[in-house]
């Protein structure tokens, strides 16, 4: 063990790992919610309520069906995104073209729905959910003890993340994507169903909240309200990186979690707000956010 | 901003059924506290201020803050602290609230006009969550306690205000004359300036309107009124508490204006009333109180944009 500015290097690299983490949730979130932005134009303010179902599903999956982690991985995803389909064909549809705001309005009220029938059902205090056997214990770096399953939240959704990023900017099925993005009356014209490629977009935004979910469920409890105080951190780290890259929303994500760690490391008091202060800043220096073009 | 539910108040001036509505509703207040509850209207009325505070940006100047429990929040704590710690009269200690709530809406306000839309909503909400921060962490408010047994006082050092009939008065006048400066402020050339911006913002600036200072000036305003509703609450219930800082606070706000009518002089008011009955009705439904106030939003947002006033407006065609 040594020291880093008087602070022990075991502290200072444990909550290094936690603001990673923070940061991979941070990451799938906002790339969630740019991915929805970018094609429905609606900020999906339910995000963190399909986070939260993501964990659920994960706990329910195991203690119904008895699958474990690794099913969960599959399964919660699947479910949830199905559940994000209904959602986008039964409500969201109606929206486009109304001002963005009423995307905000709606979305909003299915969050309070969905985390009020939670809590109805399941109470405030979260449930446990165990880490899955394959990734218990750690390995000793030395300089600090790093256990195995947050090392692997950390690599799995970077690989989310940068496959995510691949599959928008550099396959054929990505470039409809984005022509869909600029121009949906075009596209559609080329004979390619943009409706139904709205909707799946939403289902695969909402289905990385929920893999987002099922990570978190054995790091933090699974709890109603998991979801709902990170959407608004989210929604600064959106604000920071800006919607219009991926790369961005990735970058920014990790980055932010990072910052927070070191927060708590050197300022503990300000670790809650340094997010939004650094928002503040960005908005000062540069109101398009740092990624983001002057819409 | 073009959609139907925001041009319900295009006409602009005043109209006479906005004045028979402003006399009826006047008389229905003065006359209600002898079958209501006082102190339930006077939560109703509160919050029609602040409901009324938030349609004059969103409803005039089509900007979604969904971070005004900041100023409500605030201005209730620094209120109660006022009243309570350093012995103001209310009138002061409302004051004090206000004016710390026009220095937050300054500051608040100015970050998030540099962003429009959607991202104008998601700054305000962060820029409220961090303040929530603040209030947990800070020592004067009190935490999880808050600030309680707030002393109502005597108004202007004469008029006992711990009286539930010249409490009652005093929040009434309160809540008109802000209705009322909250009315002038929108039928005045800064007002139709205001509605330029929500209509058509590109145009107002080729026109040589600078917008932005428009939009501050709409914020300040917005966020001062939002404060008098806080801190006026804070002397009625003698609490200041995180309830009214957190979050749900914002989106409450926004569902009363939503379910009453934006744009419409109104709409919030009646708004308010309906979400605050709701409230006390199913007080004892617990949770389901929030899933059903979710199932409202869904229902106003597909159905129902006018609100209720807008839906009545637009059936008698008249202006409320």
């Amino acid at each position: 063990m040594f020291e880093i500015f008087g602070i022990p290097s075991g502290a200072l690299f444990g909550q290094l790992l936690i603001g990673l983490i923070n940061g991979s949730f941070y990451a799938l979130l906002s790339l969630g919610l740019a991915v929805i932005f970018g094609m429905l134009n609606i900020i999906n303010f339910a995000h963190g309520a399909q986070y939260m179902m993501g964990a659920f599903a994960a706990f329910f999956v195991l203690h119904y069906f008895g699958l474990n982690y690794w099913f969960a991985l599959v399964i919660a995803p699947f479910a949830v995104g199905a559940f994000g389909v209904v959602i986008e064909r039964l409500f969201l549809q109606w929206l486009y073209k109304l001002d963005h705001l009423y995307g905000l309005l709606l979305t909003f009220g299915l969050a309070l729905i969905i985390e009020g029938l939670f809590r109805n059902y399941f109470g405030s205090s979260g449930l446990p959910y165990q880490v899955p056997e394959a990734l218990r214990g750690g390995q000793n770096l030395g300089f600090m003890f790093l256990p195995n399953y947050r090392a692997w939240v950390v690599v799995a959704s970077l690989t989310v993340c940068l496959a995510t990023w691949f599959v928008i900017e550099r396959t054929k099925l990505g470039a409809y994507l984005r022509a869909a993005t600029e121009n949906p009356a075009l596209v559609r014209a080329f004979g390619i169903n943009v409706p139904r490629m709205i909707t799946l977009t939403y289902g695969f935004g909402v289905a990385l909240a929920a893999l987002a979910g099922v990570m978190a469920a054995p790091i933090y409890s699974v709890s109603p309200q998991m979801g709902a105080h990170l959407i608004i951190v989210v929604f600064a780290v959106v604000v920071i990186g800006g919607m219009g890259s991926i790369l961005g929303a990735i970058v920014t994500g990790f980055g932010l979690g990072v910052i927070e760690g070191l927060t708590k490391v050197f300022f503990p008091e300000a670790s809650n707000t340094v997010i939004f202060i650094i928002m503040a800043i960005v908005l000062l220096i540069r109101p398009a956010g740092l990624f983001g073009r002057r819409a | 901003m073009t959609d139907v539910a925001l041009t319900a108040s295009v006409r602009s001036g005043q109209s006479r059924s906005e004045v028979i509505a402003f006399v009826a509703m006047v008389a229905v207040l003065i006359v209600a506290p002898m079958f209501i509850y006082p102190l339930f209207l006077m939560k109703a009325l509160c919050f029609a201020l602040f409901a009324c505070a938030f349609n004059l940006l969103l409803g005039y100047v089509g900007l979604l803050s969904f971070g005004h429990a900041l100023y409500f929040g605030w201005a209730s704590y620094v209120s109660a602290y006022a009243a309570k710690v350093w012995g103001f009269n209310p009138e002061f200690a409302i004051l004090a609230g206000a004016a710390t709530a026009a220095v937050l809406g300054l500051v608040a306000g100015s970050l998030a006009i540099r962003r429009q839309g959607i991202y104008f909503a998601m700054i305000t909400l962060a820029l409220a969550q961090m303040m929530y921060f603040f209030a947990v962490q800070a020592p004067f408010t009190g935490g999880e306690d808050g600030i309680q047994a707030v002393p109502r006082g005597h108004l202007f050092g004469i008029v006992n205000l711990a009286d539930p009939i010249n409490m009652y008065i005093t929040v009434l006048t309160i809540f008109l004359a802000g209705f009322l400066l909250i009315y002038r402020i929108i039928n005045s050339p800064f007002g139709e300036v205001l509605k330029a911006i929500r209509e058509n913002e590109a145009r107002a600036i080729s026109l040589g309107y600078k917008t932005d200072r428009y939009k501050l000036a709409a914020f300040v305003l917005s966020a001062t009124f939002a404060g008098v509703a806080g801190a006026t609450k804070a002397i009625v219930f003698q609490l200041a508490s995180l309830t009214d800082v957190d979050w749900p606070m914002s989106g409450e706000v926004v569902l009363m204006a939503l379910v009453g009518g934006l744009g419409t002089v109104f709409g919030p008011v009646a708004g308010a009333f309906v979400i605050i009955s709701m409230q006390n009705y199913l007080a004892q439904a617990g949770q389901w109180v929030t899933v059903i106030q979710g199932v409202v939003f869904v229902a106003c947002v597909l159905l129902f944009r006018r609100g209720i006033i807008g839906e009545l407006a637009n059936l008698l065609r008249i202006k409320l």
